[in-house]
């Protein structure tokens, strides 16, 4: 009678904590294609980007090189950290594209040009606060996976830890611009 | 973070027991007068009402504190600012963007309103964004995506209507011996009823009052005030927003006690017992105190 109880309560035990790692692992998922939808945002802006500055400063050339292969790079990256360093570097091109939009003020005082500056800080603060998302789900899985008893069961039906983006306290202040 | 998922539940429990109880008082009391004037009508009636403001309560929990302050709605033209740091906190707190309401009053406050993430509201008063510097307002706005998360937007919704009710009734008894004094051929007829609506207003304002006080605890705003940090990473915002706030002396135009508890700070300054009665905010250099203490 006793152990009939115990397998009772062991799979009773063992489909709570399963569910409960399924429901936050997919909740971690969810939250990195939140964080894809508005990489894919500043993507489609960026070529939009490149035309518009072309315009008014057609010689700047290697800027414009390093911006269009700084976003292919992104695209085509696999792999969390690879994808990651190359958001970031593609973050860092963008901003150079800014400062060189300080030495011709026609282009800054296009309305299509202040317009995408204005989306593509948006983006940027948007991306950043979907990633903060992605982190508070992915810390509740790995607490879980780490803590006991749940590390049982996530051993068993090998779960893993995800990894977490850096977010820099210096990100959190306004871009500043710097050659 | 459990305590967030234990809160929702707790919130959702509490929601329907409100509810509940308001619903049996309501019937309680027409069943009450049905046997005192013998008509079984005011029974029927009872039971309608309190159907009737069951569902309204719940279904139009955004609609109707949005509709009692006269906010109208923000779009992203009006003021892409404010309109993009709730976006943003949004996403940050995973929950779908809530509207957007600016409501025509000086003094800066603010709360958000609805059911659940998906009919959830926010409220700023025009005084806030008009004082207040672009930080102070993200925590505060933060402030109020939390209780949207947390699902403590729903009950102090629901309490917004429910006292809203009381405040009704006391209207009415009010104006019923008003004019049960002037018309002299009804006095008999009418007297009887307005002293009992009279009595059961001053036993029902207090009881309702300690069953909001019950359902809405202090502990939510401590609670919403350590869940923005988490969102804004940066408390000086929300601290130095909430100093703001209790510091400015600006009254409400309009004056309506059921909405208290939903304001992210007391708007009543004043000391009125009716307006208090209906306080469930703790004091803000208690929360300030606390908001210091967090650390990241």
């Amino acid at each position: 009678m006793m152990i009939l109880w115990f397998l009772i309560f062991l799979i009773g035990a063992t489909i709570y904590f399963y569910n409960k790692l399924v429901s936050l692992k997919n909740q971690a998922l969810e939250a990195f294609s939140d964080v894809d939808v508005q990489l894919k945002r500043r993507y489609n802006l960026i070529p939009n980007l490149v035309e518009t500055v072309k315009a008014y400063a057609s010689h700047e050339k290697e800027v414009f090189e390093k911006v269009t292969e700084a976003r292919s790079r992104a695209m085509s990256a696999q792999g969390f950290k690879e994808r990651e360093e190359a958001e970031n570097f593609l973050s860092q091109s963008l901003k150079s594209i800014f400062a060189l939009a300080e030495n011709y003020p026609q282009l800054r005082a296009s309305e299509n040009f202040q317009k995408l500056q204005d989306e593509l800080t948006d983006t940027e603060d948007k991306i950043q606060a979907a990633r903060r998302f992605y982190n508070s789900c992915v810390r509740d899985l790995n607490i879980a996976i780490e803590s006991f008893p749940t590390n049982i069961f996530a051993k068993i039906f090998n779960f893993q830890k995800m990894e977490l983006f850096s977010i820099s306290p210096q990100e959190r202040e306004s871009p500043k611009l710097n050659f | 973070m459990p305590s967030v998922y234990e809160n929702i539940r707790t919130n959702q429990r509490k929601t329907i027991f409100l509810i509940s109880t308001f619903f049996c008082f309501i019937v309680l009391l027409g069943w009450f007068l049905a046997q005192v004037f013998g008509n079984s009508q005011i029974l029927y009636f009872a039971i309608f009402f309190a159907l009737f403001q069951s569902f309204l309560s719940y279904w139009y929990s955004d609609k109707i504190p949005v509709f009692l302050v006269g906010a109208k709605e923000l779009s992203k033209k009006d003021n892409p600012r404010i309109y993009r740091l709730v976006e943003n906190l949004a996403i940050s707190a995973g929950i779908q963007t809530p509207k957007i309401f600016i409501a025509p009053e000086r003094q800066p406050n603010a709360f958000a309103a609805g059911r659940d993430e998906k009919h959830s509201v926010i409220v700023l008063n025009q005084g806030l964004i008009d004082l207040l510097d672009e930080k102070e307002i993200e925590g505060v706005i933060a402030h109020e995506i939390s209780h949207i998360k947390n699902r403590d937007v729903l009950i102090a919704s629901v309490a917004v209507v429910l006292v809203s009710f009381v405040a009704i009734l006391s209207n009415f008894v009010l104006r019923l011996s008003f004019f049960g004094g002037t018309r002299r051929d009804s006095r008999e007829r009418e007297n009887p009823l307005g002293l009992i609506l009279f009595f059961i207003v001053i036993v029902l304002a207090p009881l309702i009052a300690q069953l909001i006080q019950f359902a809405i605890s202090r502990k939510r705003e401590f609670l919403a005030d350590s869940s923005a940090v988490l969102l804004t990473r940066y408390s000086q915002g929300l601290i130095s927003a909430l100093e703001k706030i209790s510091q400015n002396r600006i009254p409400l135009k309009n004056q309506n006690p059921a909405l208290a508890s939903l304001y992210i700070c007391n708007p009543f300054k004043e000391k009125n017992w009716f307006f208090n009665l209906f306080s469930t905010h703790p004091p803000i250099e208690k929360r300030i105190e606390e908001l210091k203490k967090v650390s990241f």
